[in-house]
């Protein structure tokens, strides 16, 4: 069975987002792009499985501008096989429903058994593409998955939700998106690294799949967050005690 | 406008989430809800009283008994062909199945509003809630899902709605529910708590966490939560995290134990109206948003704090 990995190119967690001056979005010039983390666990859990013998190959896709060839190099290096970017221009934001058009059109020619997406990308916090994918190719959808197990034509996949933790299980074909808990990704080898840079790469482009990445959202305008201003610090715990009742909680 | 607004419940009662979704859909016009589920006649009587409402489509099968989005999100596609809005709770239930609807209407969903600007117009949280965007849908219709914390709650009572069954469609085939675990608690829930006591990775283990902050949050009456490094080392279960990809809150007192305040975390709870922070680290970045800081030793803090509440 043949997976495919959503991993898309986003600000890295450390950095702080700063907002652009001019209230158009925010300053990416010079700032350290890496992995979405969800879309790391997503490329460790296709890794895993492809160990465990059930996988037996690993297409990592993203849909970015050319600097996201680094992203898929990185998911090559961790063990993905070979890549497909689908490209469009440096600066344009490509909205969930159409990142989930143009990843339908890649799955038409690459015919995955299974597809892992993040639950969320870090940047625009969606939490979008897996779902609608699914929903696109009419096909089932575990999304936030802790653990996920295929068992002959159907996958397993035990969700982390609000109250605790739900099972499920899907025909397969299937989209499973990830949490947190699914896995701990590896880190690539130094040579590892190397051995991914002949690994096949494709490129691609929106058209290629039919798809108007035109957006169907507006953003009228980004702005800083209310600010918190910090407090005071109380010498002791009598001194927070005090404060505590002061607020009539205790 | 008319808005369809999925209720969140469990089968027998309405979720509280679903009453910040009708205080949200209220600003777009008229509002009715779905409640989608199995043998939860009891829930449709209980939603067609939250104040504001007007219609409760009622589909009462066994293929939604849990809530699963093959099933349900075709049913709400179909019912939006006499709605323009749907919304849902941002809940891991809201979060799974707007999506799908949004893709079988084909239009862009808008996650997690903070507001509602105009009847396109809407504002939500980007980057961990360190950019607040303001979006404009130039859709048809609108798929939402609406933070919690950023709508007062409608009231559950004093409406006057009718209910109206609606013709169930075939299960999807695709998928099925094995089962689940879901933790009973007697403590309040975290997304409606008025106080929280949440700790980090510096409370060493779940024992460690149970003896030290449990009691703490006892004497305060509080809900527990955590941060993700103390739910990936597990402390506590998934469903404690609070942030940027946990559970968003906003309670009268936060009290974060033993961690750091790193912006995933902040993005969770800085909207809390006080936030008091104990932290060894004078530098620590929770001190940054805390009104009230200690820095001090937890284990001993803590123990002291509880005793002298
Ligand atoms: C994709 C992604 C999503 C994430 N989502 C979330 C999220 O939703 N929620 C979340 O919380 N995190 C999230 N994180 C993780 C986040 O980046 C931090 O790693 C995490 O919040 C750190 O948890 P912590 O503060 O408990 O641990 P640490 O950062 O290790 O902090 C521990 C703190 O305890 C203090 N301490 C240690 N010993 C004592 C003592 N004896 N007494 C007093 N203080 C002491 C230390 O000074 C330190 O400040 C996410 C990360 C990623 C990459
Ligand atoms: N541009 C993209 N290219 C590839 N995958 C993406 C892209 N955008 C989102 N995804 C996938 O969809 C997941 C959820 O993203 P989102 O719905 O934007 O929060 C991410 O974790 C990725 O796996």
């Amino acid at each position: 069975m043949k997976a495919l990995v959503c991993v898309k190119r986003v600000i890295d967690y450390n950095v702080k987002p700063r907002v652009k001056s001019d209230g158009t979005g925010v300053d990416l010039a010079n700032v350290k792009m890496s992995m979405n983390p969800f879309d790391e666990i997503a490329v460790e859990e296709a890794i895993r499985l492809k160990e465990k013998g059930v996988v037996t190959e690993i297409v990592a896709v993203s849909v970015g501008p050319a600097k996201a060839q680094e992203t898929l190099r990185t998911a090559l290096a961790m063990g993905a096989d070979r890549a497909v970017l689908v490209q469009v221009d440096d600066g344009v934001d490509v909205e969930p429903l159409a990142v989930a058009k143009i990843i339908k059109g890649v799955v038409g020619e690459e015919a995955p058994g299974l597809i892992i997406t993040g639950k969320q990308a870090i940047d625009d916090d969606s939490n979008q593409v897996g779902q609608m994918l699914a929903a696109l190719l009419g096909r089932p959808q575990g999304t936030f998955a802790n653990e996920v197990t295929v068992e002959g034509d159907s996958v397993v996949v035990k969700r982390e939700i609000d109250g605790g933790l739900e099972t499920v299980k899907l025909a397969l074909p299937a989209v499973v998106t990830t949490d947190l808990r699914l896995n701990e990704p590896r880190y690539a080898s130094l040579p590892n690294i190397m051995k991914a840079k002949s690994k096949p790469l494709a490129t691609k482009s929106p058209a290629d799949y039919g798809v108007d990445i035109a957006p169907r959202l507006k953003t009228l305008k980004v702005a800083e967050p209310a600010v918190r201003s910090a407090g005071i610090k109380v010498a002791d715990v009598d001194a927070l005690v005090a404060k505590v009742k002061e607020l009539g909680i205790a | 406008m008319k808005t369809l607004v999925w209720v969140e419940h469990d089968n027998a009662s309405v979720k509280d989430a679903t009453l910040s979704v009708v205080t949200a859909a209220a600003q777009l016009g008229e509002v009715h809800l779905l409640v989608a589920g199995s043998g939860c006649a009891a829930v449709a009587e209980a939603a067609k009283g939250i104040a504001g409402v007007g219609k409760v489509h009622l589909a009462d099968d066994a293929a939604y008994a849990n809530a699963l989005a093959e099933n349900v999100a075709p049913l709400i596609a179909g019912l939006m062909a006499d709605h323009d809005a749907f919304l849902a709770p941002a809940t891991t239930t809201g979060k799974n199945i707007a999506p799908r609807v949004a893709a079988l209407l084909d239009v862009a969903q808008i996650s997690d509003i903070l507001s509602v600007e105009g009847p396109k117009t809407f504002t939500r949280p980007i980057y961990a809630g360190n950019a607040i965007a303001t979006v404009e849908s130039t859709d048809a219709k609108l798929v939402i899902t609406v933070r919690g914390t950023a709508f007062a709650k409608a009231d559950a009572t004093g409406g006057a709605g009718s209910v109206e069954a609606v013709a169930a469609g075939a299960d999807s085939g695709l998928s099925s529910f094995v089962g689940s675990e879901i933790a009973k608690s007697e403590r309040p829930e975290l997304t409606s708590a008025k106080v929280i006591v949440s700790g980090g990775r510096a409370l060493k283990d779940a024992d460690t966490f149970q003896a030290t902050i449990f009691p703490l949050a006892d004497k305060l009456g509080a809900a527990v939560g955590a941060s993700r490094a103390a739910v990936d080392a597990g402390y506590v279960p998934n469903d404690y995290q609070v942030g940027q990809t946990g559970k968003i809150v906003a309670p009268e007192v936060y009290v974060a134990v033993g961690i750091s305040g790193a912006i995933q975390h902040l993005a969770g709870m800085k909207d809390s109206k006080t936030i008091i922070a104990i932290n060894k680290d004078e530098d620590a970045p929770i001190f940054q948003v805390a009104d009230l800081g200690l820095v001090a030793d937890l284990f001993n803090a803590v123990p002291e704090l509880t005793g002298k509440l």
